[in-house]
């Protein structure tokens, strides 16, 4: 026996280590491969001894080869017989090989559970801590679900070493097994406020990752996370906290005007550029979901963009990229402060990084308006010429065809100069976006009527220079745009010129040598024009040149016949033999252009691309349902044969239905023809290019008196640069005659209209040419789902888990019923009696609620004063305005989302609500609001007994509070905040027992209305709610906030609120506007959405209730038509409504 | 999330690969090429984000890494991780390697590949950071160590 280790120490002495393995191979560079595979024979001779010692430094060794690229999954077994020794030096080379190869597919892994359940209760911490990240690595399904209640149990392991390590695995098993996610939150929660910062922040971790796929379930926890952001220095956590609440803000918007006190400060106070990056993401995303009404978010905003302006500007190109990186993310909403930016990201265009040159064009797209989308063009074209790199080259193509085409064209005031551009850019070799070009000169042809004529004399040309774009290289992606150009040519061929000499372009021999897709364009397209010569010769007497013609086409189409494309030869013989058809025709003086002409009859709309998804079933199909019978097993010969044909029923019917569709069709499109024609408002596409420039305000553009054939004979020569020119002098023009008028303005109407005097605003520029956004894109009735991206393989989708639902005891983690001796392992005895524990406490989700009893009851209590009074309040308005109650009544039910039914979701709102007031402030207003307070008073002692249907919007006063902040109070707030929630934590803790005598009356507990807005006016096309809100900072002023909430399916724009002022209240309007002048609501609203905005009143007395007349006026557009509307409403000041609200925290 | 963690030489040549995600072996290693070649031609004075290939992650991920010397250390991430920080992360790995090799060379990772595993163990665990405190990732890499020792000297 002795003998026997000895031998094998000693074998171990010859045998190879990871060193000698590494040197080895280093010294048979030659010979790599050789060398290796007598090593991996080695290893398996080494792997085959009993002496775990050599097991071990073999399993070590094939780590290393297994990162040169060799499979050692053949090895799997050994590495758990290593992984299972006692001795941690071997354990941990166990484990490090199975993280490197393991995976779900691994056999063997099923092996390994009791291994890693020993492991995860060893003794000794690292064993432990090696399974642990062994086990993050290559956890299964299997795996997660036998071990996630162990891993449980460590979370609350006396090591801070062990409960991080666990913390943060818990992701993974979730991961792979989601029912674990529920009963294991609360601990996890818990572990937010772990004394050991690594755990913190390991939790944070977690959470911030499972929030980040399903943000709204998480948002119950935003208060404790609101906490750590104001308690936390560790910069890690505070990252992670700040980009989850990014995720957040848009659920939620009241979390963002909570947050962007915090964030700001952090912008200003904190120095590492890391945080300051993430606050200003985040402020970002806070400012996007908000609506822009507000006035102190310009200045967000402003600080935001000057602080990424610092970043881009720095030397440092991490900083700069990201700088660009987090500006486009303000584009999206406030495009105008990134502009003013402009001179600075066209100074990144030039940057030598790649990476920061492609975000500087990303925000190019956003800064492009009517005014300076030909000058950014340009000088992205001046790129083009200069860029080395294809990748880069192509890149700058696509951008710009983006920047040109995006949202319709919005853009482009001038399409010939589009045309140029896109002409210009076929000169490209070697880009791989010939086809992009090409579909948006066909895009462009097909919708913008009237330019047809130009786009006809360009492709022509290019049609018959096509060899140089053929060229060299024939693998060049540029010959894409040749089947554009055939197309466009055929399809419009009225336009052309010369038909004759287009014709035979596309006729020549070279063609052949084209894909074969582009060849049988060619050919279909050569048709086409045949037919255009055929008719423009009809009636002339001497019948020459349309013979000419035929004779042309008899002759070159046989080359086409014989092409090996399938499609080309088809479509080259059908019309080879019609040509010869029509020849002999023509010998026999027959007129027949009329016929051929018919072939091509007819236009072609353009299709959305998913249209044909979007059309729904209709009624009464059964698209699963058989068609014929499925064949039965036994298939008895009685069954009629006519079961076959039993269907025809339905088929019959649905024909009927598709052509009523098509009568349905024609008829709206007339209707709609007519319509147009009448709209003074729609731009007609006129079918000459001529009539275009009749359009208003273009008249003086000398674009007619091009002389086309000049730049035409000399193909790809810049010509684009002469629209720009032209551009330029127009609007110099216009600068001019502008100037005469607002010197008429002005002494016209003084300094009205401050915001308008932007040197040129975006309206004045009138397109030259109408794009068609035709409707029909989309089938009538197509559904407006847009979820045909989603994807279902997602694994996080699994993790959409309500976590604030009580737990069913069917969910508790799986407990072992066997145990072995591990079982006596201290933490796990204690996971044991916790875990019920733990589930009983959160079973009582609702009852928990209740069980914070006293401390929420004092909260409550002072709600509870506000329900009271404003229950008060309302039985008053009740007898004097009975309907206007009944309405507000359905609105508040409206506003309240379906998510709020639980408990937790009121204690959310109330955190969101509630700016704590220090006593300070309240003392100060007390004064100020002594009517108020003298109610509540006497309110607050009935107060006491909860009386649940009582729930009133506890929004209410929240929204009273934002507005006060004030920097000296900051800071107490914040202590009073950790004060309370360290009663909420406490509370539930406590809540435990008296959670069953309390338990059943939170039940029948109504939903708290999440808000407290009535209704203002309302009609078809829109309706507004409001809320009135004191106001702290000033006694004499209360702020409305009006929600417009957009009913049509129309775009509603230039809304304008007006109110007829009383003599004690009056609408605060800005400085010089008259008193009767409107107010602008600072929004649009898209179809279905609703937006809010705020307006400040003044009020003389707060005892006389007040009643205001107003009217909304506001702009329908729809796609054919706009309409002006207009909308009177009554604002009621109630003497309530400006109470307001100061919660007491005792 | 970090999805995979890459360090390797000027000439591509990996000296430690840890993959979050499974991919087959001649996956990784065509992953390490991709990387290898995107980063490399990369001069040293422009920024050290790159938007991700095409092989590991998508436009969610990122390309973050830092070149020292000889060895290109990168970390493919997804956007959840703040970039800057990332990059302190990467600082402090290296810094970290550096204690416990003692001016830490290529040839150190060359030879004891093993061992930062180990290390790299401490700082990122299942593609989540574990820890960022430097002293407290040696102090634990040693502690560790020193048990190994103590198993050896027991035989």
């Amino acid at each position: 026996m002795a003998l026997k280790i000895v031998k094998g120490s000693i074998d171990r002495m010859f045998d190879k280590n990871l060193q000698d393995l590494v040197r080895g191979i280093r010294n048979h560079k030659e010979d790599e491969a050789k060398y290796i595979s007598t090593c991996i024979d080695e290893i398996k001779q080494e792997l085959k001894q009993d002496n775990i010692a050599v097991k071990a430094n073999a399993v070590c060794k094939l780590t290393y080869l297994q990162m040169l690229g060799y499979d050692v999954s053949w090895a799997a077994f050994n590495i758990v017989e290593v992984m299972s020794s006692s001795k941690f030096t071997y354990k941990r080379i166990g484990y490090l090989a199975a993280s490197q190869c393991f995976h779900e597919g691994t056999d063997v892994i099923m092996l390994t559970t009791n291994q890693i359940r020993k492991d995860l209760s060893s003794p000794h911490q690292y064993d432990t801590g090696v399974a642990l990240t062994g086990l993050s690595c290559f956890v299964t399904p299997d795996l997660a679900r036998d071990l996630a209640n162990d891993i449980m149990t460590l979370m609350s392991h006396t090591k801070p070493y062990i409960r991080k390590k666990a913390v943060l695995i818990m992701y993974k098993v979730f991961l792979k097994y989601p029912e674990s996610l529920r009963p294991a939150f609360p601990r996890l929660k818990e572990k937010l406020e772990d004394p050991d910062p690594g755990v913190q922040s390991a939790a944070v971790n977690v959470i911030c990752e499972l929030a980040r796929r399903n943000p709204k379930n998480y948002l119950s926890l935003a208060p404790l996370f609101f906490k750590l952001m104001t308690s936390s220095t560790n910069n890690w956590v505070l990252i992670k906290i700040i980009k989850l609440f990014g995720a957040l803000t848009p659920l939620e918007p009241r979390l963002g005007k909570k947050l962007i006190e915090p964030l700001t400060n952090l912008i200003h106070s904190t120095s590492a550029m890391s945080l300051l990056y993430e606050c200003v993401n985040t402020v970002i995303a806070v400012l996007i979901s908000l609506s822009s009404g507000m006035p102190n978010h310009s200045a967000s905003i402003q600080l935001c963009v000057q602080k990424l302006r610092i970043l881009i500007e720095d030397s440092d190109q991490n900083l700069k990229y990201l700088g660009l990186l987090a500006m486009s993310k303000i584009l999206k909403t406030h495009p105008k402060s990134v502009q003013s930016h402009k001179d600075l990201i066209l100074q990144c265009l030039d940057d030598k990084d790649e990476s920061i040159r492609l975000r500087a064009l990303d925000l190019l797209y956003g800064m492009v308006s009517k005014k300076n989308l030909m000058e950014i063009v340009k000088k992205l074209m001046l790129h083009v010429d200069k860029a080395e790199g294809t990748t880069y080259r192509d890149e700058l193509l696509t951008k710009i065809i983006d920047i040109c085409s995006q949202s319709n064209y919005q853009y482009i005031t001038n399409f010939e100069w589009y045309i140029s551009i896109l002409v210009e850019l076929t000169r490209l070799e070697g880009t791989r976006h010939g086809h992009l070009i090409a579909s948006q000169m066909l895009d462009v042809a097909i919708r913008v009527k009237a330019i047809r004529g130009f786009a006809v004399a360009q492709m022509a040309t290019l049609l018959d220079n096509a060899h140089l774009l053929t060229g060299n290289t024939q693998r060049n992606g540029i010959c894409e745009v040749l089947y554009a150009a055939a197309w466009i040519c055929g399809e419009f061929s009225e336009h052309l010129e010369d038909p004759m000499q287009t014709l035979e372009a596309m006729l020549r021999p070279k063609v052949a040598t084209l894909p074969g897709h582009i060849q049988a364009v060619y050919v279909q397209n050569a048709a086409k024009l045949f037919a255009t010569v055929l008719r423009k010769h009809e009636g002339e007497t001497d019948s020459h040149a349309a013979q000419e013609t035929s004779q042309l086409l008899i002759d070159r189409l046989p080359l086409f016949v014989q092409s090996a494309n399938l499609e080309v030869q088809e479509r080259a013989s059908c019309i080879l033999q019609l040509v010869k058809y029509i020849q002999k025709l023509q010998q026999k003086k027959v007129e027949v252009a009329e016929e051929v002409t018919a072939l091509f009859a007819g236009e072609l709309n353009p299709v959305a691309p998913k249209a044909q998804k979007k059309v729904p079933v209709p009624e009464g199909l059964d698209l699963d349902a058989w068609i014929n019978k499925p064949p039965s097993e036994s298939e008895s010969e009685d069954e009629k044969p006519k079961a076959v044909f039993a269907k025809e029923e339905p088929k019959h019917s649905r024909s009927r239905h598709t052509e009523v569709d098509e009568k349905e069709l024609a008829r709206r499109r007339e209707a709609r023809k007519r319509e147009q024609a009448n709209n003074p408002f729609y731009i007609k596409a006129s079918p000459s290019s001529q009539k275009v420039y009749d359009a208003p305000g273009v008249e003086h553009i000398p674009v007619v008196q091009i002389d086309l054939s000049v730049p035409l004979k000399v193909p790809g020569m810049p010509m684009s640069d002469q629209y720009l020119k032209l551009e330029e002098e127009r609007r110099q023009k216009e600068k001019a005659e502008r100037k005469k008028e607002k010197k008429k303005k002005r002494e016209k109407r003084g300094k009205e209209r401050k915001a308008d005097s932007g040197p040129e605003s975006e309206e004045d520029i009138a397109p030259a040419h109408q794009v068609d956004i035709v409707t029909e894109e989309m089938p009538e009735n197509a559904l407006p789902s847009d979820d045909d991206d989603k994807d279902p393989n997602d694994p996080h989708k699994a993790l959409d888990i309500d976590l604030d639902k009580p737990l069913a005891d069917s969910e508790k983690l799986p407990v072992r019923t066997h145990r072995p001796e591990v079982l006596k392992s201290p933490a796990e005895d204690r996971v044991n009696e916790s875990i019920p524990q733990e589930t009983k406490k959160r079973s009582g989700k609702e009852k928990k609620e209740k069980k914070k009893g006293k401390e929420k009851d004092r909260k409550r209590s002072k709600e509870e004063k506000k329900k009271k009074k404003h229950k008060e309040v309302e039985e008053e308005l009740l007898e004097s305005h009975p309907e206007e109650a009944v309405q507000s009544e359905e609105t508040k039910e409206a506003a309240t989302p379906p998510t709020s039914t639980s408990a937790e979701a009121s204690e959310l709102d109330f955190w969101l609500c509630s700016a704590p007031v220090p006593p300070a402030a309240q003392e100060e207003t007390a004064p100020s609001s002594a009517a108020a307070v003298d109610t509540s008073s006497a309110a607050a002692p009935e107060s006491e007994p909860d009386e649940p249907k009582d729930a009133e919007p506890e929004d209410t006063k929240s929204s009273k509070h934002k507005k006060k902040k004030q920097k000296k109070e900051k800071e107490e707030k914040e202590k009073k905040k950790k004060k309370r929630h360290h009663h909420h934590h406490h509370h539930s803790n406590a809540g435990g027992e008296d959670s069953v005598q309390n338990g059943t009356v939170e039940e029948e507990e109504p939903l708290p209305p999440m808000s407290n807005y009535f209704l203002l006016a309302e009609n078809s096309y829109i309706k507004m709610v409001y809320d009135i809100q004191g106001n702290h900072q000033d006694e004499s002023k209360v702020v409305v906030s009006v929600i417009f909430e957009n009913k049509s399916d129309s775009f509603l724009k230039s809304m304008e609120f007006n109110v007829l002022d009383s003599l004690n209240s009056k609408l605060q309007r800005p400085e010089g506007a008259g008193a009767h002048d409107s107010l602008t609501v600072p929004f649009q609203l898209p179809p279905g959405i609703s937006n809010e905005a705020h307006f400040v009143f003044s009020v003389q007395s707060i005892v006389m209730p007040q009643k205001l007349k107003g009217t909304l006026t506001f702009i329908v557009k729809s796609d054919e038509s706009s309409t002006h509307e207009k909308l009177d409403f009554k604002l009621h000041f109630t003497c309530t409504s400006y109470l307001i609200t100061t919660p007491c925290y005792l | 999330m970090i999805k995979a963690i890459l360090i390797f030489n000027n000439h591509g040549k990996p000296r430690l690969i840890r993959f979050y995600q499974y991919f087959a072996e001649d996956m990784q290693q065509q992953i390490i090429r991709e990387t290898f070649h995107l980063v490399s031609k990369r001069d040293d004075n422009v920024c050290n984000f790159l938007e991700g290939g095409s092989l590991i992650g998508g436009s969610d991920y990122k390309l973050i890494y830092r070149h020292y010397a000889t060895l290109y250390f990168v970390f493919c991430v997804d956007s959840s991780e703040s970039e800057l920080g990332i990059l302190d992360l990467i600082q402090v790995f290296v810094e970290t390697l550096d204690k416990c090799f003692e001016n830490v060379c290529e040839l150190d990772l060359i030879f004891h590949m093993d061992k930062v595993h180990y290390i790299l163990q401490e700082v990122v665990m299942g593609g989540m950071v574990l820890e960022t405190n430097m002293n407290e990732i040696v102090a634990q890499v040693e502690l560790q160590n020193r048990m190994e020792k103590s198993e050896v000297s027991d035989q």
